[in-house]
């Protein structure tokens, strides 16, 4: 099996505030990300994909479709947006970084027909990051 | 949290500190043959990067694993305040004995952080330049639960 990785990023704005707390809540639990008119990161995604190369191509999928595939389910729907508002999928959760990895890959599991979605990775900025995987697959590096 | 997916949150945070590669164990040419510049008597530093993943369930009400403030506050804590600006040679008793090769300082970090109380400790990940990395999963097979 082979992986290989697609790296993209976008800019979206955010802000973490749960209806169902208190004002003091919200800002004990959420801090300064609790603020009303949202704050935005430049975030960076990895996807990588496990498979066979193909005895013809020697590719697991041709990356300009996996170049595609990102531009149509993540670029258009994220970048340049605000997350709480603007992206039905996030619509009432709070879109921390382990809620939009979900996201994304309930998004792209199932457009990527060549190979198999193996892992996400989203940077919120460069120390921050979640990862996703299928339940019970190795993380990468402990294959 | 959908069972189907595991979920991990990843974060990095830095310290300065020297150290210097050298055993009781070996002679002087050997610790010299060995462990070469890095046995200097004096000792050397690095910005040392440790990067800590942890997994759990996603708290609907919050979206988080663990809130950042928490495990920062444990790093801080369990890891920087004895580490940043130190020899780890000197200053850390768990190295009074052992080799502080970075292998040992992923290790060590890992046994600090093991009993974080809100999430599960997945893996260290520690960069000791930016050309070398090392990274210790422990190894309990039943997982690493405090």
């Amino acid at each position: 099996m082979v992986l290989i990785t697609r790296k993209i990023e976008f800019s979206a704005s955010h802000l973490y505030h749960n209806p169902s707390f208190s004002v003091e809540e919200n800002r004990r639990i959420f801090g300064k990300c609790n603020n009303p008119h949202g704050h935005g990161h430049n975030y960076t995604l990895e996807v990588t994909v496990a498979g066979e190369p193909d005895p013809v191509t020697g590719m697991v999928l041709d990356l300009k479709e996996l170049k595609e595939i990102l531009e149509r389910e993540v670029m258009q729907r994220m970048d340049h947006r605000h997350l709480n508002y603007e992206v039905p999928e996030l619509a009432g959760q709070i879109p921390t970084c382990e809620n939009i990895a979900q996201v994304l890959w309930r998004l792209l599991d199932p457009k990527i027909t060549r190979g198999r979605l193996h892992h996400v990775r989203l940077y919120e900025s460069p120390d921050l990051f979640a990862d996703c995987y299928r339940n019970g697959a190795a993380p990468a590096g402990k294959q | 949290m959908n069972s189907a997916l595991k979920l991990e949150l990843g974060r990095r945070y830095r310290f300065s500190a020297s150290h210097r590669l050298h055993t009781e164990h070996l002679s002087e040419e050997e610790n010299n043959r060995i462990f070469g510049k890095c046995n200097n008597p004096y000792g050397h530093g690095h910005n040392y990067v440790v990067e800590v993943s942890v997994s759990g369930d996603v708290d609907p009400a919050t979206g988080m694993i663990a809130n950042l403030a928490d495990l920062d506050a444990f790093v801080q804590h369990q890891v920087l305040d004895e580490f940043d600006h130190k020899s780890l040679n000197e200053d850390v008793p768990a190295f009074r004995d052992i080799v502080p090769t970075t292998e040992n300082v992923c290790i060590e970090i890992f046994r600090r952080l093991k009993s974080f109380p809100k999430a599960k400790l997945e893996r260290i990940r520690v960069e000791e330049t930016g050309k070398n990395s090392f990274e210790y999963a422990g190894d309990d097979p039943e997982g690493n639960l405090p």
